[in-house]
């Protein structure tokens, strides 16, 4: 064999191990997700949706965690949002490059990857015990919002950092003052970025059922919550209560409430795909 | 010189960029409503001179300036000048084109919306004049809402132009403005600078010896961030004074 005939095989083994490789996990979710619609889908109904927690298995539904769960979505996007933004806003375009700016940096890159458990347990000694929330929903939205803060912060100013430095130079020759050029160039410019960031932390938070365990959200609350000083619960919680009972009926039950939970995140990612489509196409550098 | 009023002057003016020696000592008066070229090879500091006119050196970590920039006689580089107002009356035409990735009409308006004038019919009348003052108007008086990025380079660099003459500024800045741009678009953002010059003290940095000769009333020869030698267009490029601005223009380095 030459070795150029070599070369080429070579080249034709690595292409059909990267494909072995990329299929692993596309099969594997495949699989997983077969497996909960069988189990699952035929307990899907108008009851299960809009029926309180039960004892039993066949009259339980999931009405108080998908409401819950919306409750959490919307008061993290309220608190994280604009905290969020305004950080990442702040870190790339006012913070001066110092020691005290990269010591910042690294530390916010770290606070990403720390599990999520741990948020849990800094959430029941600020929000429930010092700030005496209890284990309500403004609570669980506080420590899910400490928990995806840093990848809004981070996907924030990746976004910001796609705007080119002549957008800048072009708003700031006009006489705009740095608020301004942030106001109506940089932010308008990489608020598609900024939102699929925001979107796909969120749908993180949603799926997250640790923290909110840690700081005392219940699997059993017999009423939908009015307020956000409410006790709670969330499709994660609900899901993680009944796969830990014995019964058959149960766990069916929670491969249902996989669904919906499942169907509220792919929700939440094609909206980030969306956006993040419309913004490329309207905006080539 | 003429006896036109002296309308930018740089008086013993140095710039550093942390410990690199920008530009040095440099002494320059330009009159009002001329043109004046600034040529030299990359990296002479003519570009950073350009900007030290409205200050967007400003934002560069470690860039600092001593001696005296006047506009009109008034030191711009004092502390109690705020520099949206220098830039008001200082505009600047960038290298690459730069519109906004809004509406015509939008870029246009920018620099008036952002001093707070909401007024539409006032905006609009501001968007012709500019748009008519830098030979656009009868391109896109039809599509005022189509995007900025739909223009093509000739036309985008001819927006910013107008987009800068939109807030009435006195001086205009342009560093290359048309080195990016094919030479009938060249052409045009030529023609529009001697149209301009009538109403505005322009100051343009170009790579183009031609250009420069075409366009400008007095030049200036920078190396090595010196000036090296200053006089009327037409002087510099018949009878050079200095050995290093000769070999320059006849293209012997650069």
């Amino acid at each position: 064999m030459t070795n150029s005939e070599k070369n080429r095989l070579k080249d034709k083994a690595f292409q059909v191990f990267g494909i072995f490789c990329t299929f692993i996990g596309l099969v594997v979710l495949a699989i997983f997700l077969f497996d909960i619609v069988i189990e699952g889908v035929k307990r899907i109904d108008w009851d299960f949706l809009t029926s309180l927690p039960s004892r039993r298995a066949s009259r339980a539904g999931i009405l108080t965690a998908w409401v819950g769960t919306l409750w959490i979505l919307v008061l993290t996007t309220l608190i994280a949002f604009p905290l969020g933004v305004a950080a990442g806003v702040y870190l790339e375009e006012y913070g001066k490059k110092n020691r005290l700016s990269s010591f910042l940096e690294i530390n916010i890159a770290n606070l990403a990857g720390v599990p999520s458990i741990i948020y849990g347990l800094l959430g029941l000694e600020i929000f429930v015990r010092q700030m005496r929330l209890g284990g309500s929903l403004l609570a669980g939205a506080l420590t899910l919002s400490l928990l995806i803060l840093p990848i809004i912060i981070v996907t924030t100013r990746e976004a910001i950092k796609s705007v080119p430095r002549s957008i800048r130079d072009g708003s700031f020759a006009l006489g705009a003052s740095k608020w301004q050029t942030v106001w109506f160039q940089v932010l308008p410019a990489s608020f598609g970025g900024i939102l699929t960031g925001i979107i796909l932390a969120l749908s993180r938070a949603v799926g997250e059922a640790a923290p909110l365990i840690v700081i005392g959200a219940l699997a059993y609350v017999p009423f939908t919550p009015s307020s956000p000083m409410d006790e709670f619960t969330v499709l994660p919680i609900q899901i993680f209560n009944w796969t830990s009972r014995p019964q058959e009926a149960f766990l069916n039950n929670a491969a249902a409430a996989i669904i919906v939970l499942l169907i509220i995140t792919f929700m939440l990612n094609g909206i980030a795909v969306y956006l993040r489509n419309r913004q490329q196409r309207k905006i080539k550098w | 010189m003429s006896k036109k009023d002296i309308k930018l002057e740089a008086q013993a003016l140095n710039a550093y960029y942390g410990d690199f020696h920008a530009l040095k000592n440099i002494n320059i008066a330009m009159e009002e409503k001329n043109v004046t070229a600034f040529i030299g090879p990359s990296g002479c500091g003519k570009s950073t001179f350009l900007r030290t006119f409205n200050r967007m050196n400003d934002y560069i970590d470690g860039f600092r300036v001593e001696g005296q920039i006047l506009l009109d006689g008034n030191n711009i580089y004092q502390k109690d000048v705020q520099v949206d107002e220098l830039r008001k009356q200082v505009g600047m035409v960038f290298q690459k084109p730069n519109p906004f990735p809004k509406s015509i009409f939008e870029n246009v308006v920018y620099g008036l919306k952002i001093q707070g004038i909401k007024n539409k019919a006032v905006l609009a009348e501001a968007a012709e004049k500019s748009l008519r003052q830098a030979a656009l108007w009868d391109e896109v008086k039809d599509n005022l809402n189509k995007s900025a990025l739909a223009l093509s380079g000739g036309q985008q660099q001819r927006l910013c132009i107008a987009r800068a003459l939109a807030i009435s500024p006195t001086v205009l800045l342009m560093d290359e403005p048309a080195s990016a741009l094919d030479p009938i678009s060249t052409a045009k953002i030529e023609e529009l600078i001697y149209e301009l010059k009538n109403h505005y003290t322009i100051v343009i940095v170009t790579h183009n010896m031609q250009q420069a000769g075409r366009v400008s009333d007095q030049t200036a020869f920078f190396y090595m961030g010196e000036l090296v030698e200053y006089a009327k267009t037409k002087t510099m490029f018949t009878s050079p004074k200095d050995n290093r601005t000769q070999n320059y223009i006849t293209g012997r380095f650069g």
